[in-house]
């Protein structure tokens, strides 16, 4: 139980570096296709009998350059061509994963992750990956920070925005690498997202958003794991769901804290229909 | 072009989307402290013309030079106000951040940002008006509000070359005028700039004025280039596209 809390706290905080990033530049739906790319990968990995791991790197790597094949080749939108691969994965990954004899066992695993079997090893393997997710994360900040307010705006400052787009994609991809043996590749885009989400309602700097995140990714790890093991639930799913929980709780604590100021007669900025002085132009 | 003391030359540009041209045949010369406003409508290549000299497009012919330069290869030099970023009314990072992104072209990847860079983004944000909301966050601010932000950050990157497009889209009077007061001082200190607009009155202090309707219809100093003919042509070209 010790070493599941431990590697789902160094899951909530890998998560939460990226998924600022994810949630600020608007990735959630890449994401989300990263993770089920990862499936037939996994699903490959467990026939022939190597590391789930490595399988896992593979489809990742597929799953993106898919991705930017069907998008520049075939001048479809980006959310298309993400869409078709994602469920195409996904099916792939079920298709091959019924070949094997513990089919319904392996896919569950895969799907939902296996929080209460983690071991040491996939501790240490996942502390690599925070910290090398930690690493590109401060190396690229500015280039990354650009790129969540505009592209024209990142090249114009001397960054590239496909070089570090592509950066920020590879760090996704392995935080889902990196998490989904615990979480699940169902799950895992709930640790990127709803934390990170969470932390953006109250955030004003990316340090924040991260800090915040991290914070509510590691009280859901604890909660849903505690939650789980009384009410003999599934583990994976009661940390997302916890984690989705407190977002929804810190809209209602920030409606409340609106609705508060409206009475005491001060208005919130987002009551202001943005009506005025709007640059769409 | 070595010793061109022109800030931006373009010789016969042919400017455009992937192989289509937009607009060509395009020629002018800045010198440090002129301004060239470029008038069209939309889909008229104003906006066309502005990318290729930020380097975000390619020109499809003709020359083009920014300070000396290929466009695109002096990012630090050169800045670029974008008609309206993506995220703009999503991201919750305040605005005193938003401006500081303005020093990232001169400081890299890694270099430190100092007490100069945060003394340029104050200044920036007071010249402005944005320093009153400085740490609140760019998505619960009006469009005026948002817009003022990006001007700080325009402005924060102490580069010698300024290319705005459409600055004052949406901006009330005193917006207007902020903007124009603005430019001025750039100016003033030597700096060249180039904006794309729809209005008219914003060309009033330019020394050349371009317009545009995917061709270029007048161009000149104020006086000569906007005439009536010239005018009706450039706006009927929405009627008629």
């Amino acid at each position: 139980m010790r070493l599941s809390l431990f590697a789902t706290c160094i899951v909530a905080v890998t998560c939460a570096v990226a998924g600022a990033f994810v949630v600020l530049r608007g990735l959630s739906f890449v994401g989300d296709a990263l993770a089920h790319g990862v499936v037939p990968g996994v699903a490959v990995a467990l026939l022939v009998g190597f590391s789930g791991v490595l399988g896992a790197a593979i489809g990742a790597a597929v799953m993106m350059a898919g991705v930017g094949v069907v998008n520049r080749r075939f001048s479809l939108s980006r959310d298309t061509s993400i869409g078709l691969l994602f469920v195409g994965m996904l099916a792939l990954g079920v298709i091959i994963q019924s070949r094997s004899a513990s089919f319904a066992g392996d896919l569950t695993a895969v799907l939902f992750g296996e929080v209460l079997g983690v071991s040491w090893s996939d501790i240490v393997w996942q502390g690599v990956a925070l910290v090398a997710v930690v690493g590109v994360a401060w190396v690229c900040r500015r280039p990354f920070l650009l790129l969540s307010v505009d592209e024209g705006l990142t090249a114009t400052s001397g960054f590239s925005p496909r070089r570090y787009g592509n950066i920020m994609l590879a760090m996704v991809a392995l935080t889902v690498v990196a998490s989904f043996q615990t979480v699940g590749t169902l799950l895992v885009l709930g640790m990127l997202v709803a934390p990170a989400a969470t932390g953006a309602l109250f955030g004003r700097r990316i340090s924040t958003v991260i800090c915040v995140a991290a914070a509510v990714g590691a009280v859901s790890s604890y909660v849903g794991l505690l939650v789980s093991y009384h009410a003999d639930l599934a583990a994976g799913a009661s940390i997302v769901f916890v984690a989705v929980l407190m977002f929804c709780l810190a809209a209602v604590v920030i409606e409340v804290g609106r609705w508060l100021g409206r009475r005491r007669g001060i208005r919130h900025p987002h009551d202001h229909p943005h009506v005025h002085e709007h640059v769409h132009g | 072009m070595a010793d061109d003391t022109r800030s931006i030359a373009a010789v016969s540009l042919a400017v455009g989307h992937g192989h289509r041209p937009v607009v060509d045949g395009v020629g002018f010369a800045l010198f440090p402290g002129q301004m060239l406003v470029l008038i069209g409508t939309n889909g008229s290549g104003k906006s066309t013309l502005l990318k290729t000299l930020t380097g975000l497009l390619k020109p499809q012919g003709g020359d083009v030079f920014v300070l000396g330069e290929r466009p695109g290869s002096q990012p630090a030099r050169v800045a670029y106000l974008p008609q309206h970023p993506v995220s703009t009314y999503t991201l919750p990072l305040c605005v005193e951040d938003i401006v500081t992104m303005g020093r990232f072209a001169r400081r890299g990847l890694l270099g430190r940002i100092d007490s100069d860079d945060r003394q340029v983004v104050r200044e920036s944000m007071q010249r402005t008006g944005a320093d009153e909301y400085a740490q609140r966050p760019l998505r619960d601010l009006s469009g005026g509000q948002q817009q003022r932000a990006h001007l700080a950050q325009v402005l924060a990157r102490r580069s010698e070359v300024l290319l705005l497009d459409e600055p004052t889209a949406g901006l009330d009077v005193a917006g207007r005028r902020l903007v124009a007061d603005l430019i001025a001082q750039e100016r003033a200190l030597g700096v060249t700039v180039v904006m794309a607009t729809h209005e008219i009155g914003d060309a009033d202090t330019a020394d050349t004025v371009m317009l545009l309707a995917q061709r270029v219809v007048a161009q000149g100093p104020p006086d000569s280039a906007l005439t009536d003919a010239a005018l009706r042509e450039v706006f009927r070209f929405t009627e008629r596209h």
